[in-house]
């Protein structure tokens, strides 16, 4: 999927810069995000380290496995591949908290940590599990209850206009991916061993 | 009432990460006797790993993703699904942002800002934007950046469940404001 999709972008991006006439953006741009990423990962590294050595103390002290188990009646039907007690499930419920918050920088750590977690649990390391696409999915359309801080500066006082359509607008797309995940797994060709090119000659680093 | 909540909510958040930084380690200390200085140094050195581990996965990603806003293609796009759009009562205007918003964060947000200049900031239009801004993420880089760290690179069903879900959100956010907010 995503070799289709990856080449795809590239291609019509150059087909439509051509077309266009912008075909030098089009190469600026290549080159400019391919540096921006790298920025990205760099300005990651403080944060990153901060709360994981604050979720090691978490976990250290039992207070992960308090909340993993507290959820566990919600998470059991969303990760039911996940073992009861296992540290991933409390990752995941902080990162879905943090994103609720609207708490950005912290819900990135946290969420990477639950995907180091729920890797342990994958036999075929190169593939994304059930449980991954369904944490992935919910993260992404997650429910709101803060609105960022960019839209309350953009808008002021009116963003409470739009306190309860953002809410709700999330609910709805919440319930799109957790239907979509548990529709579109049981299809053939999503299978985790459906052929696929090759099995990536670039063997990524799994450590 | 809703100004209310609101400010309510924010002033709770404000207090969640120091709360969290200082409670955390105090229940260890406290009640478990865990070492925490040592135990966060352990933690924290993995910060370093992942977050060098993504860069090839995120180059991958917003290399493809830079060049597709750059060559715009999306406007083909828009033009392609206007008559469709239009048929729904999907408000055009908002087509841009509802199509860049799991593409590109920074992207989005000048969309919304030059949304919100235009049309004014009490426009339906305006609220019909930053709610859909609001409602979702940038499911491309999101996907990067995570399945990146742990090295995953096939996906499976994740950006088809990832796409349909902000297309929901999207259109969810129309109606919605539709209803609400006239």
């Amino acid at each position: 999927m995503l070799n289709y999709i990856w080449f795809g972008m590239m291609a019509i991006a150059v087909a439509a810069g051509i077309i266009n006439g912008k075909i030098d953006d089009v190469t600026a741009a290549a080159i400019d995000m391919a540096e921006v990423s790298v920025n990205i990962a760099i300005g990651l590294i403080g944060i990153m380290a901060l709360w994981l050595g604050i979720m090691k103390i978490a976990e250290e002290s039992g207070l992960i496995r308090i909340i993993a188990r507290g959820l566990r009646p919600i998470t059991i039907r969303l990760f039911p591949d996940v073992p009861e007690d296992h540290p991933a499930i409390g990752s995941i419920v902080l990162n879905m908290s943090a994103n609720m918050l609207g708490l950005g920088n912290a819900a990135t750590p946290l969420g990477l940590k639950a995907m180091e977690e729920l890797q342990e649990l994958n036999e075929q390391k190169d593939t994304a599990t059930n449980s991954m696409v369904m944490f992935l999915a919910i993260n992404t359309s997650s429910v709101q209850l803060i609105l960022p801080a960019t839209v309350v500066a953009l808008m002021g006082a009116t963003a409470s206009d739009i306190f309860i359509t953002t809410i709700l607008a999330t609910l709805l797309s919440t319930i799109a991916a957790i239907t979509a995940v548990k529709v579109l797994e049981k299809m053939k060709r999503f299978a985790p061993d459906a052929p696929s090119l090759g099995t990536g000659s670039g063997e990524a680093d799994h450590d | 009432m809703i100004e209310f909540v609101v400010e309510g909510l924010s002033n709770i958040a404000r207090y969640i990460i120091p709360s969290l930084l200082v409670g955390i380690p105090f229940y260890a200390l406290a009640v478990k006797k865990i070492p925490v200085y040592e135990v966060f140094v352990v933690g924290a050195k993995d910060g370093f790993t992942i977050a060098v581990r993504i860069i090839p996965y995120l180059v991958a990603i917003l290399v493809a993703v830079g060049m597709f806003r750059a060559s715009g293609a999306l406007d083909l796009l828009l033009e392609i699904l206007a008559p469709a759009l239009n048929f729904i009562g999907f408000p055009p205007e908002n087509l841009p942002l509802a199509l860049m918003r799991p593409l590109s964060g920074s992207g989005s947000l000048g969309l919304l800002t030059d949304l919100i200049n235009t049309h004014g900031v009490d426009s339906l239009t305006a609220k019909i934007g930053a709610t859909m801004y609001g409602s979702s993420e940038t499911t491309f880089y999101v996907l990067a950046v995570y399945f990146g760290s742990v090295g995953v690179v096939r996906s499976r069903h994740a950006i088809p469940a990832g796409l349909f879900a902000d297309a929901v959100g999207a259109i969810s956010a129309v109606y919605l404001c539709k209803l609400l907010l006239i």
